[in-house]
């Protein structure tokens, strides 16, 4: 049902800028999303949620809504047949709610109808007796052990501290600030929507789901129905971004069980509104640090103190904490470190993964700290950046050694050499359109102050904390044609072009053939941490490359020459020698190869209680500067341009690359001047593009690239994963070019009129 | 949910009539957000987007007025020679929403809906323009101050719809400006429209977004007309400072989630003496 299914990708090898195989689908409107995904016969589901963030359920009366026709089923928390609490890292989050609902939107009963406006009575028919109670909606008072525990597993979700080096050590310098990260949401446009088709008589259920992570889902569905992983089978539904937001699950549990209760397919969709409570967010997140350093702008020390409102499931909090913590000192040096994070449980909207996983916050934070240390210095700040710029065989405040390409004075140096705007405010042909405020014409170049911010990030690279990380691909080549299989869901990131790219280049094949995505093979991993490029492009590589090995063979014995003399020229084989000569489409005519490949990242290790281990794969680094147009009477700000340099270790398809550094830069933006849920007393104020603003044509900078290509001996193809850095340090170079443009400090985003003014 | 769909203008009034329940459209942009959101379930829905006599406009140079059919689009309104006429219900309806928004959203659905963010409102209330209603049966024209009587709420009779508005074209400077949050496509927080008429040397300021509906800065505009230099195009610093503080003084806007009082009110002042400097640039 996925519209990739069957494409054949174009031509292109690696480092080829070739298009994407849905790409002229997606911009025509053609493309099949999951929202679009129908059957014959099908029933539609719709969830009913808690309007309380906190409240006990005193009852629940279904019989009003059974009495509406054409309503087939509802189900509640007495329906879940298997575990009654699913999540990614610890399974403390009901399918629905049956004692307590613990924040506003917590699905309560799930209804399949003939018709969405069934559907709609049905949910207002359902009565439920609440017995409301004052939110915990201060992570503070979590930490002050004021408020009882809301959830059995208690309100605490982590602490975890990180003690490096010389815990007294101080400096002559010492600079401290606090800052405050609103909660951003992944606003992907393909909303959630899944369809399920059961298997008679209820065995087993077929799963189209647009989600980040199959087998995940498969493993947590199918604990949750009482049924064996088997009997679930996921195939991928067009995705329309994620970010994030699809790695938990949402409504797939609730989409099965209505399946298998009428024996029917069931559709269920997401509103916008809905979307907003139905997924994980980013982390707010309030972020104390101080440095200490010498007269000359080097780190002595850094502290940290992290508090992660998680909301009211765990989720992936743990996990983010842990990137953030580990993350403290930036891409410097740092020899001592005394940092303490902790991630709490709150009757706020639950929140988990989105695009920078913590590092985000965190470098946020360290960012503006670097900016307030060359102040205080009287250092340039890009020059205090360079002076303690980590290298190769740097050692992290965890203990780890940086061992990957760490090119960051060359991110810092050619970030800050790409040209700054010609332009000046206003732009050439002094449209007022082009200045802060925008299309509402509320300034004159007069009034506009120009400023410039510099911020860079280090970013770890797939799983962590000794997770079991692995990718698996199948390859299949068969009369020159290579037909490849995975389960790595497809986001709109472009791994179905990296995946056509390296069988080409590895087997010297026009065609590839792309598989279903789908559960028919191992696991891939999820879609995030920035790891498919690195993790199922590993696994591809590595399936390739045993094909070609058992193709060379076969023409070795063929030609009575020595297999490892042979390699792959174009689309022919050739021998050391250059006496033999033979095509891919010759040589394998007639035959058939397939072979599938579990691929692994080195393993990693726990932290300890003091913060110390292995616990990450790789990293990558990034610059940005930022130039920014500031209206500071009226606190409005336009983004002029964003320069940056970035460590991708080799640009497997330079087109993609440049595609997810502006999404990124967007993403980045977004978060430092518009983007934010508004919550109060556990309500979401905003849940509308209404109101949750994300950035439009008029306000996307111009972007300046340099990609840094020094592929990594560590990656399988030279190449990192390129998707999160351009999101992580665009935003604090953004906040830093305003501060630059007004005078002030601003340490809290996003940055809001009021916090421009003053 | 039924649907009429008349073509002409007594058509649409017969079936308005004999519907008085029946939610009129016209683009659509405000009402399907609300039926999308389930915030409107109506029964009926009459659409008028269709009848030509609400589509067009006419010039009157005699009269100095433009006449506006309810049904024109805020594209259309951005377009020679409608743009030159009236250049700052232009500005305010490139200001509105995205340019598929503009080519659905009409002058007169703005009206209809009456939200105190209406970006074409301020242009009509500065210019004193005249809404024209008519039913089955009747016909009347009023003041758009008289039309807007709050939040949302209008003159409006079930039976009556908007059929057009008549604007007059002064000669003088005109703008709109608006702040939001974003570059484009955002709900004023705080917008204003400057008109100046140079017959009769006045100068007219409304503002939205910081009150139940338009305001006119009847005080702002006194002190304008009598402290401005039309000859010179002229206001001293302090004429554009205090015509600013006048204008934030007489609006009263509210807090909400998307920004505070005290911000709406700074912020219609800033726009306030900006627009004043623009129409009268010398010091």
């Amino acid at each position: 049902m996925s519209a990739l299914v069957g494409e054949r990708t174009r031509a292109g090898r690696l480092g080829d800028s070739i298009t994407r195989p849905d790409g002229t689908a997606k911009v025509q409107g053609s493309f099949q999303f999951s929202s679009d995904l129908n059957a014959e016969n099908c029933l539609w589901g719709a969830t009913l949620r808690s309007p309380h963030p906190s409240a006990r359920i005193v009852s629940i009366d279904l019989s009003a809504a059974y009495r509406i026709s054409g309503v087939e089923a509802i189900v509640t928390a007495a329906d879940v047949p298997g575990q009654a609490t699913y999540g990614l890292i610890s399974q403390d989050q009901p399918v629905f709610a049956s004692d307590v609902v613990r924040y506003v939107g917590e699905p309560i009963a799930a209804v399949a109808a003939d018709h969405p406006e069934t559907c709609r009575r049905a949910l207002e028919a359902i009565v439920v007796v609440y017995e409301v109670m004052a939110p915990l909606t201060d992570p503070e008072r979590v930490l002050d052990g004021s408020h009882p525990p809301i959830h059995p597993d208690g309100n605490l979700i982590r602490h975890q501290r990180v003690l490096c080096g010389d815990a007294n050590a101080t400096g002559p310098i010492v600079v401290e600030g606090t800052y405050e990260i609103g909660m951003q949401d992944q606003a992907f446009l393909g909303l959630e929507a899944a369809l399920a088709l059961p298997d008679p008589g209820a065995a087993g259920v077929e799963l189209y789901v647009a989600t980040q992570w199959l087998h995940e889902d498969q493993k947590q569905i199918a604990a949750c129905l009482g049924l064996a992983p088997a009997a679930i089978r996921l195939t991928l539904g067009g995705v329309g971004g994620a970010f994030g937001a699809r790695e938990d699950i949402s409504l797939q549990v609730h989409t099965c069980l209505l399946a298998l209760r009428t024996g029917r397919p069931v559709r269920m969709h997401y509103s916008r509104e809905e979307s907003f409570l139905g997924h994980v967010h980013r982390h707010p997140a309030r972020i104390w640090m101080r440095h200490h350093a010498t007269a000359d702008g080097l780190l002595v020390k850094v502290e940290a103190r992290m508090v992660f409102d998680g909301g009211a499931y765990a989720s992936t909090s743990s996990a983010v904490l842990i990137n953030a913590v580990t993350h403290t000192q930036g891409p410097y040096r740092c020899p001592n470190a005394v940092v303490d994070g902790y991630a709490v449980r709150t009757n706020n909207l639950p929140c988990g993964a989105m695009r920078g996983f913590g590092v985000v916050q965190a470098c946020f934070a360290h960012e503006g700290q670097m900016d307030r240390l060359a102040a205080a210095c009287g250092i340039d700040p890009v020059d205090l950046r360079l002076r303690n710029a980590m290298v190769i065989g740097d050692k992290l405040i965890t203990g780890q050694v940086i061992e990957n390409v760490a090119p960051v004075e060359r991110c810092i140096r050619e970030t800050a050499a790409l040209p700054l705007p010609d332009e000046p405010v206003g732009g050439h042909d002094r449209n007022t359109m082009r200045l802060p405020g925008g299309a509402g014409r509320t300034a004159d170049a007069g009034h506009i102050r120009r400023g410039i911010g510099f911020a860079v990030s280090i970013k770890n690279l797939m799983y962590s904390e000794g997770f079991d990380d692995y990718s698996t691909a199948r390859c299949r080549l068969a009369d020159g044609v290579v037909t490849l299989k995975f389960a790595t869901s497809e986001v709109g990131q472009g791994f179905v072009t990296i995946a056509g790219q390296i069988a080409r280049s590895v087997l010297g094949v026009d065609e590839v053939v792309l598989g279903t995505i789908d559960t028919g093979v191992g696991s891939a991993g999820s879609t995030s941490a920035s790891r498919q490029t690195w993790m199922s492009g590993g696994a591809v590589n590595a399936a390739c490359l045993k094909v070609r090995g058992l193709l060379f063979d076969a023409v070795a014995a063929l030609y009575h020459v020595d297999a490892n003399s042979l390699s792959i020229e174009g689309s022919d084989i050739v021998g050391a020698s250059g006496a033999l000569r033979v095509s891919v489409l010759e040589a394998s005519t007639g035959l058939e190869f397939d072979e599938t490949v579990e691929y692994r990242h080195k393993p990693t290790e726990d932290l300890d209680d003091n913060g110390q281990g292995d616990c990450h794969t790789a990293f990558a680094f990034v610059a940005h500067r930022a130039v920014v147009d500031v209206d500071p009477e009226l606190g409005l700000v336009k983004v002029i341009q964003i320069a940056t340099a970035q460590d991708v270790g080799r640009a497997l398809n330079p087109l993609s690359v440049l595609g997810q550094i502006e999404g990124g830069i967007a993403q980045g933006l977004g978060l430092a001047v518009m983007e934010e849920i508004i919550m109060s007393e556990g309500r979401v104020r905003n849940p509308s593009f209404t109101d949750y603003l994300l950035p439009t044509f008029l306000d996307m900078p111009s972007v300046v690239v340099s990609l840094i290509e020094e592929p990594d001996p560590i990656a399988p193809l030279g190449a990192k994963g390129v998707g999160e850095p351009p999101t992580i340090s665009s935003t604090p170079a953004i906040v830093a070019a305003i501060r630059d443009a007004i005078g002030r400090p601003l340490d809290r985003v996003p940055v809001r009129p009021i916090d421009i003014i003053g | 949910m039924n649907a009429l769909v008349p073509t002409q203008l007594d058509e649409a009034l017969r079936v308005i009539g004999t519907h008085p329940d029946a939610l009129v459209v016209a683009g659509g942009t405000d009402a399907m957000v609300e039926i999308n959101a389930g915030h409107r379930r109506p029964r009926m829905v009459i659409a008028v987007n269709r009848v030509a006599e609400l589509r067009s406009w006419t010039y009157d140079p005699a009269g100095a007025t433009v006449r506006i059919g309810a049904a024109v689009t805020y594209s259309e309104l951005m377009e020679s020679p409608l743009a030159e006429l009236i250049p700052a219900l232009a500005e305010a309806s490139r200001t509105v929403g995205s340019p598929q928004i503009r080519n659905a959203g009409t002058l007169g659905g703005n009206l209809g809906t009456c939200s105190p963010a209406g970006d074409g409102l301020p242009v009509l209330a500065a210019l004193g323009a005249v809404v024209h209603l008519a039913s089955a049966t009747r016909e009347r024209s009023l003041p758009v101050s008289d039309f807007m009587v709050g939040v949302k709420r209008t003159a409006l009779e079930a039976d009556e719809l908007i059929t057009a508005i008549t604007i007059p074209v002064l000669a003088g400077w005109q703008g709109y400006s608006k702040v939001g949050v974003r570059n484009a496509m955002v709900i004023a927080l705080a917008s204003a429209c400057l008109a100046t008429d140079v017959t009769t040397s006045s100068v007219r300021l409304a503002v939205g977004s910081v009150g139940p509906t338009i305001i006119r800065c009847a005080d702002a505009e006194a002190f304008a007309g009598e402290s401005v230099s039309f000859a010179r195009r002229s206001a001293t610093p302090a004429t554009v400072a205090r015509f600013g503080e006048l204008a934030a003084a007489a609006s009263h806007p509210i807090d909400d989630h998307r920004a505070t009082a005290a911000y709406r009110r700074h912020a219609v002042g800033v726009l306030a003496s900006r627009l004043l400097r623009r129409a009268f640039p010398n010091d």
